[in-house]
């Protein structure tokens, strides 16, 4: 049944070609709600086997190469199915202002979506890797087309680093099936590659993922890409598209070639807490919001590195629950950011913002921001903090030093997320005189882009209550996730 | 299903005001008070009957590895600080409608408060490691909105940021130390690790560095040197938060979570040593400070910063008894000050500055008594509730260490001093502003819990009172002159106050140093930008200059350098396609014929 997201979404990205274009929004509405309906109710589906990696659709595609179009899903599938497809909902709310080309838009935001459920569902390696190329190229049209800022250097960067990300799967890839002589990714998870193989080709494939999921120094695609990118899109980047390298690099690096993780985690957790404190560090100092918030997700999903880099079932659980939280609070904040300010004030500048009032102008903004921000700190309550804890209890107990570290990027965390909170909303009033200007400026859009919409409320509301729902009950998730964990072979022989 | 029902109705209505009443002002204020007035019954009725029991559900479970329960502890400790708690919020929940009568932000404000509530009857019902970290989060996430609540003002979002943040700093060593602690025993449950502590206690350098890491939690969240900082600022918020939260309840939970785990924290001496000495280097500094401050919460500020130093030296030298004895009488008398304090400014329309008050003794006749009675209590005048629980600390410190004792000693003193300063400048003499002249005395919600409060302060250090809710501490070797020697301390202090402030109209004194709190701020900011900008700056410089630049930029650079080899070869010349056509062809017959 799960099957059926791929299947819709693809159908919903034709039929918004074909239909007029008064249609497309209430059709990708149609489509991402219909996959949110399908993964929510599978979530309480008792008689699902989700510890274990099980078929659902199993077809031959090209014998000869052994390629089949073969799904399966698990407990770590199913949760970034979800978390995609509450993405995907909102942010098709979020846009549900988009009048240049709503056609062509919603067809490519679809196929991103679409592309999403697919390379978390494959157990065919090569079908992983179509679908994980086919998620690049509407990114980069939802950007050059419809992005704002520097939107074809970002577009660009952010398709070169996928491009570069890619090919270096692919050696993976190529380098599994030769000697492994399978594509089936659960045959793959028995076959013994020999150490020497695993010790080169366990780095190549993890790092061409780990490019997408924001690996220091490998990161600079994301927060100019993040900010070129039109509200959906950045919604889609830190809530989909950076999940998917994380995904692939724990499906296929981690779990094809357990040997070599052994040899290189250190180095993967090295790489995740430089980043953490990096990105925090560099977001203090950003004036533009949305690269305050295209740091804090590659400082987020140095999180998600970490977990995975330890190897054990607490950080790894952790890293996928993080994987979820970062999906649905990281859209949140860029709704905010993207949608809620940028289309009424037309700057993202924060010392512009802060002689906005804008608490007065937009309190339901604010009230959306207050949350997303305390979520991203990591306040218990919502999903960051259930997440964070769990990776950091299992990081302690392969690298304690790691924790000091990451400690001091949680104090940073706090202080650029109250930073951007205080100037964005709750300015400096000091400044009265300025203040007058902002105002103005603020009144000439008012009439055109007025008050907060309905929709724009729905999908903030969808994406709080799922930060809230995971945060107050993480089991609801966890409990999904860990027999998912614990049967991949990594644990086993890597400990 | 009490103590749920406890930890929960505040929560409940949080819940309603934020998404329902946030128009309707008023009732939001009732919401919360009824909320707080069910968790102060259901309180008592757990008081008063020992066996219930709460059942606790999974909130994280690995099996074997690390089970986090949402579960409650019920013992004599917890059951007295949960009547302690809900009962003190009760009364600043009925006095808060009445000094927020006009502020556009109530509802907030009591959404904030109620979320406060619970989250503080969380810590105290925790019976596990992770559970009290997550409620201790949320107090300074609750401690944050309502210091910033006045957010217009950009000193009160600033103290906030600095609250939130330096909790932050104690908080991470709060759960470096949970994580040793599970690392140890393979578990964060109370109950679990007391049977497993000579896992810890087994290695004693593992021990105090654990203890320490955990001290960290207390010395954020009880503002202990050198963390202290952000308490006084955190003044910048409505005038019953500070006496809910920054006197009476929230900055105690140190303490409390101290005494919680005791069975660590008793078995490391050195550790008790540090924990000891901070207390005291507390109290005498906020002490000191507190003589020089012009503005009336921020003098009380310091004053609970130094009483916080105390119940942290009672904690060091090895009396859990002794320190929740002072929390407990403390809770009274400061919240009472601070809601004094708080009916004081609101005839003043809040004004702060002591010196453009006086004379109000007549104008605010039952706030000026009921003052007097918190004053009293706080200097440790006989029969007040300070007198008894201060008494148990400083007998207990001249028994286990003289230094301390001297220092503790000269504490009170100061202690004495700097109140009757305070006391002496605003109530009497001559009013010095024309708000001061036309003062009136506040309305009935707001007098009522002053009348309470004071009742309790008065009483609330007797044994027959204290007996019932704790273990009271004591120290029979201790010499009978101990009293003697702090009455004559306080009594010096006091007498000093008045002859030096009595019909003043300015300060005679002026010590910069302590004007400027030993510069304790200027010097976190230097450090802060150095370190914090340097980072920053580092950090910006490599990611646009270095990695961007050479990395990302060269490689581009070099895949056009490589296009634009490959553009020299695409002449557009018929006959040049020919020649290369053919050149392959011979390479490709050669390649298939002779090798």
């Amino acid at each position: 049944m799960i099957a059926w997201t791929i299947y819709i979404t693809f159908a919903g990205a034709v039929a918004v070609l074909l239909l007029p274009r008064t249609f497309s929004r209430w059709i990708a509405f149609l489509a991402t709600g219909a996959g949110f309906a399908i993964s929510l109710s599978l979530l309480f589906c008792r008689d699902l086997d989700l510890a274990h990696f099980t078929t659902i659709v199993r077809a031959p595609w090209v014998p000869a190469l052994g390629m089949n179009y073969h799904l399966a899903v698990d407990g770590i599938s199913l949760t970034l199915v979800l978390v995609t497809s509450i993405t995907a909902v909102s942010s098709v709310l979020f846009s549900w202002d988009v009048t240049e080309r709503p056609n062509e838009f919603f067809f490519w935001l679809l196929l991103v979506v679409a592309g999403s459920f697919g390379v978390f569902l494959s157990a065919d390696l090569f079908l992983l890797f179509v679908f994980y190329e086919l998620v690049i190229v509407p990114k980069y049209f939802l950007i050059a087309i419809w992005g704002s800022t520097n939107k074809e250097y970002g577009a660009m960067k952010l398709t070169l680093y996928s491009f570069f990300g890619g090919a270096l799967v692919f050696i993976g890839i190529i380098a599994a099936y030769v000697t492994g002589g399978s594509l089936d990714l659960n045959q793959l998870a028995q076959f013994q590659f020999n150490p020497q193989l695993q010790r080169w080709a366990f780095p190549v494939l993890f790092l061409g993922f780990a490019i997408l999921a924001g690996i220091w120094p490998l990161h600079t695609w994301a927060p100019t890409g993040h900010v070129a990118a039109p509200t959906a899109g950045s919604m889609l980047l830190a809530g989909i598209v950076m999940k998917l390298g994380a995904y692939g690099g724990l499906r296929v690096a981690m779990n094809l070639f357990p040997q070599g993780l052994q040899m290189w985690s250190k180095w993967i957790a090295v790489l995740a807490v430089i980043g953490i404190v990096y990105a925090a560090a560099v977001a203090l100092r950003q004036r533009d919001l949305k690269f305050v918030i295209g740091y804090s997700s590659v400082s987020h999903m140095g999180f998600v590195l970490l977990g995975l880099a330890t190897a054990n079932v607490l950080g790894v659980s952790g890293a996928v629950l993080q994987m979820f939280s970062h999906g649905v609070i990281g859209a949140l904040l860029f709704a905010v950011a993207g949608r809620m300010i940028y289309r009424r004030t037309h700057t993202r500048d924060l010392d512009d913002l802060s002689l906005m009032e804008l608490n007065r102008a937009l309190p339901f903004a604010a009230f959306v921001f207050v949350i997303a921000s305390a979520a991203s700190m990591g306040i218990p309550g919502f999903s960051g903090f259930a997440a964070e804890i769990t990776i950091l209890i299992g990081v302690w107990k392969t690298y304690p030093l790691a924790v000091w570290i990451t400690g001091a990027g949680m104090v940073l965390v706090a202080a650029f997320t109250l930073r951007a909170l205080k100037k964005s909303f709750f300015g400096d009033s000091a400044a009265n005189i300025r203040l007058q200007q902002g105002r103005v400026a603020l009144d000439a859009d008012w009439n055109e882009y007025g008050r907060i919409t309905l929709a724009e409320k729905l999908g903030a509301g969808l994406l709080i209550l799922a930060t809230i729902a995971i945060g107050v009950y993480p089991k609801l998730l966890l409990d999904r996730i860990q027999p998912a964990v614990e049967s991949m072979r990594f644990l086993k022989t890597g400990g | 299903m009490l103590p749920w029902l406890i930890l929960l109705a505040p929560l409940v209505s949080a819940a309603l005001i934020a998404l329902i009443t946030g128009r309707a002002r008023r009732l939001s204020a009732s919401i919360s008070v009824v909320a707080v007035l069910v968790s102060f019954i259901c309180s008592c009725i757990v008081f008063a009957k020992s066996e219930i029991a709460g059942t606790e559900i999974p909130w994280i479970e690995f099996q074997g590895i690390l089970r986090v329960p949402i579960g409650f502890v019920l013992d004599s400790l917890s059951r007295t600080m949960l009547v302690l708690v809900s009962g003190v919020g009760a009364l600043i929940h009925i006095y808060s409608p009445g000094y927020m009568r006009d502020d556009p932000g109530k509802s907030r404000y009591f959404a904030a408060l109620s979320l406060f509530m619970f989250s503080m009857l969380g810590i105290v019902l925790a019976n596990n490691f992770v559970m009290m970290f997550i409620f201790w989060e949320l107090v300074g996430l609750c401690s944050y909105l309502l210091i910033g609540h006045w957010f217009e003002r950009d000193s009160a979002a600033d103290a906030a940021n600095k609250a939130f943040i330096t909790n932050r700093i104690g908080d991470f060593g709060f759960m470096l130390g949970i994580l040793m602690v599970w690392a140890a025993t393979g578990s964060v449950i109370f109950d679990d690790i007391i049977p497993q502590t000579w896992r810890i206690t087994s290695n004693p350098t593992f021990l105090t560095i654990c203890v320490l890491l955990i001290f960290c939690g207390a010395v954020g969240k009880s503002a202990q040197f050198p963390l202290h900082v952000w308490l006084p600022d955190a003044m910048e918020g409505p005038t019953p938060i500070s006496a809910l939260i920054h006197a009476a309840t929230m900055v105690a939970a140190g303490v409390y979570m101290l005494v919680r785990v005791g069975f660590l924290v008793q078995a490391s001496p050195v550790a008790l040593g540090v924990i000891a000495w901070i207390g005291t280097v507390t109290a005498v500094m906020a002490a000191l400070i507190a003589t020089q401050q012009d503005d009336i919460k921020r003098i009380l500020a310091y004053s609970t910063l130094s009483q916080l130093g105390y119940m942290i030296m009672a904690v060091g030298l090895a009396s859990d008894e002794a320190a929740m004895f002072h929390l407990f009488t403390h809770a009274f008398f400061k919240a009472l000050l601070f809601l004094g304090a708080g009916s004081v400014l609101v005839a003043l329309h809040h004004e702060q500055n002591i010196w453009k008050m006086g004379g109000q003794g007549r104008n605010l006749f039952l706030t000026f008594v009921t003052f007097g009675i918190g004053m009293l209590a706080l200097i440790g005048c006989p029969p007040f509730a300070g007198f008894f629980s201060k008494d148990a600390i400083l007998s207990l410190a001249y028994n286990r260490n003289p230094a301390i004792f001297g220092v503790a000693l000269f504490t009170a003193f100061l202690t004495a001093f700097y109140m009757m300063r305070l006391f002496v400048v605003v109530f009497f003499g001559k009013p010095r502003s024309p708000a001061a002249k036309t003062s009136r005395e506040s309305p009935t919600s707001m007098l009522v819990p002053l009348a309470v409060l004071a009742l309790l302060s008065l009483f609330g250090g007797f044994h027959f009172f204290a007996s019932h809710f704790l273990t009271l501490p004591h120290e029979r070797e201790a010499a009978a002159f101990i009293p003697g020697i702090a009455l004559v301390a306080m009594l010096l202090g006091a007498a000093g106050a008045i002859i030096l402030y009595r019909r003043r109209i300015e300060d005679p004194l002026s010590i910069n140093l302590l004007r400027h709190k030993f510069y304790f701020d200027e010097l976190y900011r230097v450090l802060i930008n150095a370190t914090q900008g340097f980072l920053a700056r580092v950090s910006g410089f490599i990611d646009r200059w270095i990695i961007d630049a050479t990395i990302v930029r060269g490689s581009s650079g070099a895949t056009w350098s490589f296009g634009a080899l490959l553009r020299l070869m695409q002449v557009g010349n018929l006959q040049a396609y020919a020649f290369i056509f053919g050149l392959g062809i011979i390479w490709i017959i050669y390649f298939v014929l002779f090798r």
